[in-house]
């Protein structure tokens, strides 16, 4: 409590707020998992009453949440590569992709031909077993990946690295898409078995709430090994790559193998975000993994606040659910309204223009994203944000995020 | 004031030898990569690659411009690219011509009403794109107009698809005009070369030859070639940045709708979603030619054009596209500059 003693609180609200960083700062795993279920536990709260509960039903709401949830991930793990490290990646979907293919093969009966095995026979009805080893075994095989694509190219500076990733991007689909023998080409692979747990209630198409959870947990795991990451001294280092590649190894920062692990964690963010997403969807198909998902991705990063967690995590989840349920739920909303020409156009047909608009509004109002790193927003607005007050106002961010948010950086 | 400006470019000891030597050996590189197509594709897979190549060259400037002067993957450019497509068709589609024209004049006119036009009305979207969506953010941080310039991809995409009943073209094929008749041959020993193919590739040739001279011996590309070089530096020489810019945008999505006339009389037709891909390979040809060189652009856009008629001469279209990726990869690898680029000391 003598953090708190030493600051000055003036109001009741303002020493409420310093408390919580305070816990925050010394108890961070604890309380990003307090945060995160409270979060969990209000969102289907939201979802049931109005408003939102006009949209759709509270069932669809909480599956739109899991998949918002696997594009939180998305985000949190290019956070690492982009915000936290500086490496432009504009083909992170590749590796989305990897993981997806990873547990399409361990747990489908095609996949299992391929690799000559067969979980079916082994584990009977329980085979969903394994998706709990494949969300490690995606994590690597996509870490593995990462560090194959980037041994060669991570010595290209800024945009050239983009450009590798991107044809990188590219690739890989074309990859899965016309190796026809292994992956089954254009339809992909189907009939995935859904994940399985002794003593927890069945995963199924029409049961949300396992996944919902599910997804929940992971995404806590995730987001605690991330903050624990970045305020170590492998996160450091990121952050002096970022800034100044030469001075960082100059300081005897091994520039090659620090960015190798950014790519590697990043890419192992990806392929837990792919095992999680195809375990839901029971088919994978080389269509789902376009250049828009890493670019949506990048646009989540960017939005929600560059090398900040807890804003990346935010922004997905804001995009995913504008982009898809306010969006598609327009054309309801004008015919309940009845306005005319309105109601005539179908919404569904004008999202990625508002899309696009939305993205072109949004960065023009806020070019550091909606809840910016702290220390970037010293860097670009140094005459606005007095030093004195900074810690002040990144106490208040961290109080925000219901504990969650950044105080000690 | 010509005088200073000269030797600060080439030094007098070498202004004979220099860049003539190298404009020499570039142009070699690019007959080399010919003559070698020419040897593997054959006479008629060597025209139709160099008919597309010339397209993706086109497009594959704009790119090079835009990201030479404000260092701006400028992803709404295929786009851009799109849009002229359905110009062009839009624009002869009203004006009552949906088949071959026959009667040389009247083609002639057509055809130089439909570039100017298409050429003018894009280089004013570029411009107004680069108002709306890149300067407001030139001071932002580096990944904010790469956001927006993919907002803008989208918004044309979509502006293009429109709403059918009310305006726009719909998610379906399109079919463009294709005026210029198609089985006018021209036979050069021993093989049947269509017509069409000769005027994209001389279209394509006078085009960047202008553009070169242009922007080597006017004002304003001595203009543009400062700000590229030094932004603030030009800007304390006098120069107007922000006219500057306009201008290389203007430029590049001028040439942008040009390779979009000439898809639409080659191919016949077009999609709203044709501009991704296209803008992917021919960024890629601005990158493997050498970022900045307009050379460099023509080259990298031919390379693309080969490997793609090439995998679809031996069946293998599908790969075409990896190909192409793998190919960057493996000359960005080596040569990161790009074949023709020249090794820069890295920017801050």
């Amino acid at each position: 409590m003598s953090v708190v003693q030493d600051l000055p609180t003036p109001g009741g609200a303002r020493g409420m707020r310093t408390r919580a960083s305070a816990f925050g700062g010394r108890h961070r795993s604890l309380s990003i998992t307090l945060g995160m279920a409270l979060v969990a536990a209000v969102l289907p709260v939201l979802a049931g009453v109005p408003p939102f509960s006009s949209f759709q039903p509270q069932a669809a709401w909480i599956d739109g949440f899991t998949n918002a949830g696997v594009f939180v991930l998305l985000a949190l793990g290019l956070n690492i590569v982009v915000g936290v490290a500086g490496l432009l990646d504009l083909g992170y979907a590749a590796f989305f992709a990897i993981g997806s293919y990873a547990y399409a093969y361990a747990a489908s009966p095609f996949g299992n031909q391929i690799l000559g095995i067969n979980v079916q026979a082994a584990l009977g009805d329980a085979a969903g077993l394994v998706f709990w080893p494949m969300l490690a075994i995606g994590a690597l095989v996509a870490a593995l990946f990462g560090v194959l694509l980037g041994a060669p190219t991570l010595r290209l500076r800024g945009d050239y690295l983009a450009i590798v990733t991107l044809g990188f991007g590219e690739i890989v689909p074309i990859v899965f898409l016309n190796s026809d023998a292994v992956t089954n080409g254009t339809n992909g692979i189907g009939g995935i078995y859904r994940p399985y747990l002794p003593g927890f209630g069945a995963y199924s198409a029409t049961n949300p709430w396992p996944y919902y959870i599910t997804t929940v947990a992971v995404v806590t795991l995730v987001l605690i090994l991330c903050y624990r990451l970045v305020e170590s001294r492998i996160g450091r280092a990121w952050e002096a790559i970022r800034e100044d590649e030469l001075a960082a190894a100059a300081n005897g920062i091994n520039t090659v193998t620090t960015k190798l692990l950014a790519f590697a964690l990043g890419a192992s963010t990806a392929g837990i975000a792919g095992v999680l997403n195809t375990a839901k969807l029971t088919v994978v198909s080389p269509d789902q993994f376009t250049f828009v998902i890493s670019f949506t991705v990048l646009a989540m990063v960017v939005l929600g606040g560059m090398g900040n967690f807890w804003g990346v995590a935010v922004g997905a989840f804001v995009i995913y659910t504008i982009n898809n349920v306010v969006l598609k739920s327009l054309n309801q909303f004008f015919q309940s309204v009845g306005v005319p020409i309105l109601k005539d156009i179908d919404f569904l047909q004008l999202q990625f223009l508002l899309y696009g608009l939305a993205l072109v509004a949004m960065m023009l109002l806020r070019p550091e994203g909606l809840f910016p790193n702290s220390r970037r927003t010293r860097e670009l607005h140094a005459d606005v944000v007095p030093v004195e007050e900074d810690a002040e106002g990144e106490a208040a961010a961290g109080g925000a995020a219901g504990g969650a948010g950044e105080g000690g950086r | 004031m010509t005088a200073p400006a000269t030797s600060a470019e080439a030094p007098p000891a070498r202004s004979l030898s220099g860049p003539a030597a190298q404009l020499a050996v570039q142009l070699a590189l690019v007959a080399a990569v010919l003559a070698g197509a020419f040897a593997v594709l054959g006479p008629e897979q060597f025209i139709n690659a160099l008919t597309l190549g010339s397209i993706y060259a086109l497009i594959a400037i704009g790119y090079t411009m835009v990201y030479g002067i404000i260092e701006l993957i400028n992803f709404a450019h295929g786009d851009v690219f799109m849009v002229g497509t359905f110009v062009s068709l839009a624009l002869l589609g009203t004006l009552g011509f949906t088949a071959a024209v026959h009667d040389p004049l009247l083609l002639v006119v057509l055809l130089a009403g439909d570039f100017l036009v298409t050429m003018i009305l894009l280089g004013v979207v570029g411009v107004v794109i680069e108002r709306t969506a890149y300067r407001p953010l030139r001071t932002a941080p580096r990944l904010a107009p790469l956001i927006t310039a993919i907002g803008v991809s989208f918004i044309l995409q979509n502006l293009v698809q429109g709403v059918p009943p009310y305006f726009g073209y719909g998610p379906y094929a399109t079919n463009a005009p294709q005026i210029f008749p198609t089985d006018a041959f021209l036979r050069v020993g021993g093989t049947n070369v269509p017509v069409l193919s000769l005027l994209i590739l001389a279209v394509a040739l006078g085009l960047m030859i202008t553009l070169q001279l242009f922007v080597g011996r006017t004002r304003i590309g001595r203009s543009m070639r400062s700000t590229a070089l030094d932004r603030d530096a030009a800007a304390l020489m006098g120069v107007n940045i922000n006219r500057t810019i306009a201008i290389t945008f203007f430029i590049g999505s001028a040439l942008a709708g040009a390779a979009g006339v000439t898809y639409g009389l080659q191919y016949g037709v077009t999609r709203f979603d044709l501009g991704f891909q296209a803008g992917l390979k021919a960024f890629t040809a601005a990158v493997l030619g050498g970022i900045g060189n307009t050379i460099g652009a023509a080259l990298g856009g031919f390379i693309i054009g080969f490997i793609e008629v090439g995998a679809a001469a031996m069946g293998q279209a599908r790969w075409g596209p990896a190909i192409v990726f793998g190919a960057l990869v493996v000359v960005l690898v080596f040569r990161p500059a790009g074949l023709l680029g020249q090794q820069v000391g890295e920017r801050a």
